[in-house]
């Protein structure tokens, strides 16, 4: 098992096996970590909200700056009137966050290194954004298709390239989550792997990589969350203030 | 005893028999759709009970947290603004009692200096007079003096001399004809010895 880098993101069933109609909903490894992430960010919002001191404690702080840090990406990309999805996106920030941080202590199970999640999340985001869209402006939401100043003769090839880029947004949004993380996964399971069969004497190097991918990981794993969350925001901008 | 350890046995296959399946299969386990129906329902689950906590009991509280905590510092902003105004009003009031009460003192030395000048000017002024008064009589004194001090030199010369006359000749001599010499000398010596 330790020696395939793939194992690590195997589902696998924890209990028993749930079924309802056709479907298995049974409780696995992915639900345990789920669950881990929105109870630690429930714990720890509840926790940074529940006292109101001028001077915040160190988790009261850690929940208003994550407060303050979402609402300002929000209104920096989105502008005002992607106030209402705030709950939304800010969620959405944490529970990408959560999971891929917890994706990176040993032995755990990185929920968004699954493409199923993070499809899932960017149907949503994208079937959202678009309703949205079209609530806000009706059928004039079309017009993002077509960007103004461009050549009459040019204007067919345009809507099409635009069409395809705006049906492959939850593709990329999605794909773009899953393989970051499987590939950084995967890679320090490699290194790790290295470690083991080059022993005492030349595992020192591979070691020191680990290390150094840890760090990076690290930093992938919050990157990844920040850029899902404004691609979120960037998406939502268009259905809300029409520039085309 | 030989059932529990025949039971764990057979338990310990079934993980060993997965995971060599586990190994063997390879590929990417995100592409098996086995638990795919799992993740969606969990995810759904989990996601939004998280985010109904999240937006209804969670985050309105953080809000209101930072509002109320905006508010007050901006009182409190505006009440060190306030303070430091009045202060300000009240450093200006002070300076200008201390010019006020330092033109006050520079004027009361002024008038009591004028005063004490007048003062001492009009004393002066009286004891000029004064001064003046006695140098005028000495003055006089010294005129009427030096005025009759030749009537008397020539008196005393005259009794003087007709008195060594007697002495040395033995005789009396008329006193009129030494006055007609005495005057003749002072007449012509006058000037020498008086500094007329």
């Amino acid at each position: 098992m330790a020696a395939n880098p793939m194992s690590q993101f195997d589902v696998y069933r924890i209990g028993p096996e749930i079924k309802v109609g056709a479907f298995d909903i049974s409780f696995t490894n992915a639900s345990l970590f789920m669950i881990l992430s929105t109870v630690s960010i429930l714990l720890i919002f509840n926790l940074g909200s529940k006292k109101n001191s001028i001077l915040p404690n160190k988790i009261q702080l850690l929940a208003e700056l994550s407060y303050t840090f979402v609402s300002k990406m929000i209104s920096d990309t989105a502008g005002s009137k992607a106030k209402p999805y705030f709950a939304f996106i800010f969620s959405l920030f944490m529970f990408v966050l959560f999971c891929n941080m917890f994706g990176m202590i040993p032995y755990t199970f990185t929920v968004t290194s699954h493409i199923i999640v993070t499809f899932v999340l960017a149907a949503f985001i994208f079937i959202g954004v678009t309703v949205i869209g079209f609530i806000k402006h009706g059928f004039g939401y079309l017009k993002l298709f077509v960007p103004s100043g461009v050549p009459a003769v040019l204007l067919p090839l345009i809507v099409v390239i635009e069409i395809i880029s705006y049906l492959s947004r939850p593709i990329s949004l999605s794909v773009r989550l899953f393989a970051n993380m499987m590939a950084g996964h995967t890679m320090m399971k490699v290194f790790g792997g290295f470690v083991i069969s080059l022993g005492i004497v030349g595992g020192w190097l591979p070691l020191s990589f680990s290390v150094a991918l840890t760090g990076l990981e690290i930093l992938v794993a919050f990157l990844q969350a920040y850029v899902f969350a404004i691609l979120t925001c960037i998406y939502l901008n268009d259905a809300l203030n029409l520039h085309h | 005893m030989v059932k529990k350890i025949y039971f764990q046995s057979i338990f310990f296959s079934f993980f060993f028999i997965k995971e060599a399946f586990a190994a063997e299969s390879g590929g990417m386990p995100q592409l098996n759709p086995e638990f795919w129906v799992s993740q969606i329902f969990w995810l759904i689950l989990t996601f939004g009970i998280m985010y109904l906590v999240l937006s209804k009991l969670i985050l309105p509280k953080i809000s209101k947290n930072l509002e109320s905590r905006k508010s007050q510092i901006l009182e409190n902003i505006e009440a060190a603004e306030k303070q430091r105004e009045d202060s300000d009003a009240k450093l200006k009031e002070y300076d200008e009692i201390i010019s006020k009460s330092k033109l006050e003192a520079n004027s009361i030395f002024n008038q009591a200096r004028e005063k004490a000048l007048k003062d001492i000017g009009a004393k002066r002024e009286v004891l000029d007079k004064q001064i003046d008064n006695e140098i005028a009589e000495a003055e006089k004194e010294i005129d009427v003096l030096r005025k009759n001090a030749p009537d008397k030199i020539n008196k005393i010369a005259i009794e003087t001399s007709s008195e060594l006359l007697q002495k040395l000749i033995g005789a009396e001599i008329n006193n009129s004809s030494i006055s007609a010499i005495v005057d003749d000398l002072s007449k012509r010596n006058g000037d020498k010895y008086y500094g007329n």
